[in-house]
């Protein structure tokens, strides 16, 4: 966090520990809905905003976890604290079971699955006996700490917003970490996580639990600071009306949670004064009142409130915190085969789309410290080939054999743990993050601090090695002096030599690198073909593909070239560029 | 000497701050089959989509004289314009038909000149005849050229723009292709070829525009080009221009 | 359970099974042209159930001055585009697209009211004075942001529905009514099983509709084109096909579909201003069983939630809703797995 950003933090909080002794109950009350509401709205923007999830559910949540803790408490006479941990396990519950059902929907089809289990489950609630029906729980014990019963506004708001502080000290602490990476990677897709051997299903469901144990809290709180539950407060539009709050915020900051709850719980405080001014019918008309500022929010400001603060500022969710300078050892290096031994070997791989053939019987190997170059013209199946090898999509036919191993049908993430690691053509980096973290989630697959522990801060030397070893990448691509920079100012070329960064933070065997020239001016084209050249000196094998012949030439031991899915020819690049059957691929066929 | 049918003068097309083409100028006259070729990337393909406006740019654009800035694409295809785009662009869930059809949407035609134009198409590309129940997506890949090119031709355009058309073909089918193209000159339709197969491109064509980095680095009749020891040397590597 | 009932449970499930087949037909419609899954249908629905209600008491149907403010803003809207494009030339046009067309059927039905017209003149009205409707607040709400993400849209087509229920409860009142049936009497099954001709009717509404459609949509070129929009974009505009104009078609002719729903169901059960809500989210179980993509099966799709419905409500008439919706998660799942998806990037809300 900047420096400025830690001011405004710090006044933040002593503005909100001073509240209670300057205003009156009814202003503390509503400051209490905001914190709880706003514990919401941070679940909301590390799903929808970090992650790209959207959910319409999540007051299903904040029921669950309320109804919970008020059964306890009213039925059976538990302690509320006991009610909170009987709320958590049934959120965290449900929210795994939902997770493991919906989270592998694509596209609009998983909020569209929102939509159904949250309307479901708040229909549920207001349909079982033992949770009161319609009618709801009332009678509902207050907090207590130790012998005082916290019962009016002043004395729960300090038990509200030292959670929210934590919350969001947890959430801030775990997007800057390794987990918080993998997150902050979701939206660029499966392939991507996959590429650093991660797991996109299971960072999805983690992050997915983590929300809704958030308004689990947000709910237990809810039930004993009301003392009351019904269904109504859980509906599809109080789901709604926590988005509208994570919008209003701003969906790319955290703070637009607590700048989100604020303003929507003012607006809808002073509007339930001003509209019966208007029409007699007017008290019921803040629904359509929301529903315009959603709209205009959407059409204009789509980033929120913060997106305007930030737009001057750079407080992004996980603006470098720099790890603590204590000397930490390198994260462990794995043992490079020997050169010249048999690294990899494609045998009759086949792939087919539909009726159309991409990749027909092709076979060749590599073996370890060479630079094998794949040329073909535009259609050639080149790309198809590489995400053959890479476990990307599944072959049709045909056998990939990578240090002894058999990877035919293994997935794209356990392939990129055993030290194959891959650039893509559509440069697939995540454009907001800085190119440190971008290099960092290269590392994914050597370290292991998982999300709790992250959290609490307590991955600070793990977190120290892969700094050390991102900033060691960035350097040994030329870019360390711009290592805070967000990754998408970065122009085209130099992007997809950021992307050769992050597959050589995770220590690869074999790089398998997808036209990394395109888009590089003469000398940067170069410093590459230098940079390639002292990789195989290090041991490192490098398969590529590139249309620049100049290029390519100049750097690779072989060829393979591939024609209409086939393999063409393959030898070194003056026999190559010798070859008729070539030299016709590429002018076309004499008719 | 008449004049051009269209009239490109220092176009600039952006994606965000990266500018994909800077400078272009090229004429196209009636009747005159023009190739454009050059390495990937080299802003061929956002070219044309500027031309058809699909991409904003800016630049003087003139088709038989008239300004077509503020044109939208449906507009400019009423105009004349057509444009048969790298990936084809077909309605994959449509029969082959409905697809040709769709072609002529935008000259409201009636009953009996649609079926005319039908049996034009048809004629020249006996194959879509025989599938043409059939989905657009279940064609193979020269098919569904063909399909592109006869979706195309049932609009009856004054300019036909092609963006690779020989991309994933076999040579045979190219040629194929190709000799239609070159017979549509015949009917006053012009030509915009764009193709990366540069041999395949200046054999068909009377002039040719060599782009590299977004500008025009060569420009001159096709046969010349052909010989240009330059336009070898982008395409194979090695050669005089080695570094 | 035995077979009297199984048979009139059926019966009855069909029967509400047709009114999603309509209201799935015209999201599906919707959705495949514009990306927009439409969320206020239902409510349009409602609308026009109301509205015939008000021509039953012979009152004038408030839904009049709902359409007219839609279409003054759409109006305003359109204006202010002209403005800061400098091109007022084009006024005359946008105001009588936008201001006169919608304007047409609330004359009619201005001029319908309490004229002791037959009842065929009050349903009509209904139905034409809700297709401005959807027309109007897509170009208020939605078109400013057609290239978004269908994530933004869904969230933007959930506000609007707040936005006119909301609307709905100032213009129509909490209170709720229920019109007079359509047809009167009851016919017998072969078997001397008893069915209302209004049962039959909402079965045989859906039966040609769905026929027409079909027509529609294979056997026209302006259908087909729809279809193209729909299945490639930019192909259609290659070939002079305006989005724009198509979507404006599509949310027409799914206003309509809207419409005859709600006169359908107006006499079958009481209709409040929000009671669409739920109706649209069930054709949206069915449209989704469809891919929101697929007629046919989508109308199956209406068909089987129709029916789960009526035996769930003969289970438990409290949580009929929550099987109906639960019911969505494996065809969901099914769906995902049938979608053969390489890779796609996650929608993202606020870039």
């Amino acid at each position: 966090m900047t420096r400025f950003g830690s001011v405004v933090a710090a006044a933040i909080v002593a503005l909100l520990a001073l509240a209670p002794l300057v205003l009156g109950s009814f202003a503390v009350g509503l400051l209490n809905d905001v914190g709880i509401g706003a514990l919401v709205a941070l679940g909301l923007v590390l799903l929808t905003g970090v992650g790209g999830l959207t959910s319409f559910g999540q007051a299903a949540f904040v029921g669950i976890a309320a109804y919970a803790s008020a059964w306890l408490t009213t039925t059976h006479g538990a302690s509320p604290w006991f009610g909170l941990l009987f709320a958590l396990a049934a959120t965290g519950v449900s929210a795994c079971l939902i997770g493991m059902l919906t989270l592998r929907l694509g596209g609009h089809f998983l909020p569209l699955s929102t939509i159904a289990w949250g309307l479901s489950i708040s229909l549920l609630f207001g349909n079982i006996d033992a949770l009161g029906r319609h009618s709801g729980l009332s009678n509902i014990p207050p907090l207590h700490l130790g012998t005082m019963s916290l019962t009016t506004p002043e004395s729960v708001y300090y038990l509200i917003w030292p959670i929210f502080g934590l919350a969001y000290w947890f959430i801030h602490n775990l997007l800057n970490s390794r987990p918080g990476r993998a997150v902050r990677s979701l939206r660029g897709g499966a392939t991507l996580l996959a590429s650093v051997g991660a797991d996109a299903f299971r960072v999805r469901l983690t992050l997915f639990v983590t929300a809704a144990l958030l308004a689990g809290i947000s709910g237990w709180l809810y039930a004993h600071t009301n003392r009351f539950v019904s269904p109504s407060p859980f509906d599809l539009r109080a789901s709604i009306e926590y988005l509208l709050m994570a919008v209003a915020g701003g969906l790319g900051q955290l703070a637009g949670a607590l700048v989100g709850a604020g303003l929507v719980f003012l607006v809808k405080n002073s509007l339930q004064d001003l509209l019966p001014l208007l029409s007699q019918r007017g008290g019921q008309l803040d629904g359509v009142a929301f529903a315009i500022l959603f709209l205009v929010l959407l059409q204009h400001a789509r980033g929120g409130m913060m997106g305007f603060v930030s737009r001057r500022g750079q407080g992004r969710p996980g603006a470098p915190t720099l790890p603590a300078r204590r000397p930490v050892p390198a994260l462990l290096r794995r043992s490079l085969p020997a050169p010249g031994t048999p690294l990899l070997a494609v045998a009759g791989a086949v792939k087919h789309f539909g009726g159309l053939v991409a990749v027909n019987d092709v076979s060749f190997a590599m073996r370890a410290g060479e630079i094998v170059g794949l040329i073909g013209p535009n259609g050639a199946g080149k790309s198809t080939m590489f995400n053959l090898i890479t476990g990307t999509l599944p072959m049709s036919a045909g056998q990939v054999e990578f240090l002894g191993r058999d990877i035919s049908t293994a997935p794209q993430r356990h392939i990129a743990r055993l030290g194959m690691a891959r650039t893509f053509q559509h440069v697939k980096l995540r454009p907001k993050m800085s190119l440190l973290d971008n290099v960092a989630c290269g590392a994914y697959a050597r370290t292991r601090c998982g999300m709790l522990a992250s959290g609490l801060r307590l991955n600070r030397a793990e977190e120290q090695q892969i700094h050390d070893e991102a900033m060691r990448q960035l350097t040994r691509i030329g870019l360390a002096d711009r290592a805070h920079e967000q990754a998408g100012s970065l122009p085209l070329g130099t992007q997809r030599i950021l992307e050769i960064a992050r597959a050589l933070a995770a220590d690869p065997v074999l790089l398998v690198l997808d036209e990394p020239a395109a888009g590089l001016r003469r000398q940067e084209k170069a410093a590459l073909g230098e940079l390639l050249r002292r990789l195989r000196a290090d041991g490192i094998s490098i398969l590529i593909v590139e249309h620049d012949m100049a290029f390519v030439m100049k750097l690779v031991d072989r060829l393979v070239v591939m024609n209409f899915g086939a393999k063409l020819v393959e030898g070194p690049p003056a026999e190559v560029r010798a070859n008729r059957a070539v030299q016709s691929a590429y002018l076309g066929a004499n008719p | 000497m008449t004049a051009a049918l269209l009239e490109i003068g220092d176009l600039h097309v952006s994606y965000g701050r990266v500018e994909a083409v800077c400078g272009v100028s090229l004429s196209l006259a009636p009747g005159q089959i023009v190739s454009v070729i050059g390495p990937n990337g080299a802003g061929k393909t956002t070219l044309l989509a500027a031309t058809m406006g699909l991409l904003p740019s800016t630049g003087t654009l003139r088709f038989e004289g008239e300004d077509l800035r503020g044109l939208d694409v449906e507009a400019r295809v009423e105009r004349g314009l057509c444009l048969v785009p790298e990936k084809r662009e077909l309605f994959g869930d449509l029969s082959v038909q409905d697809n040709l059809q769709l072609g002529a949407y935008a000259k409201r035609l009636n009953g009996s000149t649609m079926g005319r134009r039908l049996q034009s198409v048809y004629a020249l590309f006996p194959r879509l005849a025989e599938r043409r129940s059939q989905l657009a997506r279940t064609l193979s890949g020269g098919e569904q050229q063909m399909l592109a090119l006869g979706r195309a031709l049932m609009s009856a355009p004054r300019l036909l723009m092609l963006d690779e058309p020989s991309l994933g073909l076999a040579p045979l089918i190219v040629c194929e292709i190709l000799a239609i193209v070159r017979t549509l000159r015949e009917d006053g339709v012009s030509i915009l070829l764009v193709e990366q197969n540069a041999r395949v491109a200046l054999e068909n064509s009377d002039h040719g525009y060599v782009l590299e980095s977004g500008e025009v680095a060569l420009s001159g009749a096709s046969s010349i080009l052909a010989g240009d020891a330059r336009v070898q040397a982008t395409y194979l590597g090695g050669g005089t221009d080695d570094d | 359970m035995n077979w009297d009932v199984a048979l009139i449970l059926t019966v009855g499930g069909l029967a509400t099974g047709s009114v999603y087949l309509l209201a799935g037909l015209g999201l599906v419609l919707i959705f495949s042209v514009t990306r927009v899954v439409f969320v206020p249908f239902g409510d349009i629905a409602a609308f026009a159930a109301l509205s015939l209600a008000a021509f039953e008491t012979g009152t004038t149907p408030p839904t009049i001055g709902l359409v007219l403010t839609l279409a003054s803003l759409a109006v305003v809207a359109e204006l202010w585009q002209l403005m800061r494009r400098r091109e007022l030339a084009r006024m005359p046009r946008v105001l009588m697209v936008w201001g006169l067309l919608p304007a047409l059927p609330c004359l009619a039905a201005w001029w319908v009211t309490g004229r002791n017209l037959p009842a065929i003149a009050g349903i009509v009205a209904s139905i034409l004075l809700v297709v401005p409707i959807a027309p109007l607040i897509a170009r208020i709400a939605l078109r400013p942001i057609a290239d978004a993400s269908v994530l933004v849209l869904l969230i933007a087509s959930l506000a609007l529905h707040f936005l006119l229920s909301g609307l709905g409860l100032l213009f129509f009142g909490p209170e709720g009514s229920r019109t007079h049936p359509l047809v009167a009497g009851a016919t017998t099954l072969p078997g001397g099983f008893p069915v209302s001709m209004q049962v039959l009717l909402m079965i045989a509404s859906a039966i040609v509709l769905s026929g027409l459609f079909y027509l529609l949509f294979e056997r026209t070129l302006h259908g087909k084109a729809l279809r193209a929009t729909a299945i490639n974009r930019v192909g259609a505009r290659l070939v002079g096909i305006r989005p724009a104009r198509t979507a404006a078609l599509a949310y027409g002719g799914g206003s309509l579909l809207a419409g005859l729903i709600g006169v359908l169901i107006a006499p079958v059960t009481t209709i409040y201003y929000d009671s669409g809500f739920i109706i649209g989210l069930k054709a949206f179980v069915a449209a989704i069983i469809g891919g929101l993509a697929s007629y046919p099966l989508t109308a199956l799709g209406a068909l089987a939630v129709g029916l789960v419905e009526s035996f769930a409500s003969f289970w438990s008439g409290a949580l009929k809703d929550v099987f109906v919706f639960g019911t969505l998660i494996p065809v969901l799942l099914l769906r995902s797995l049938l979608a053969s998806r390489i890779e796609e990037e996650e929608e993202e809300i606020d870039e």
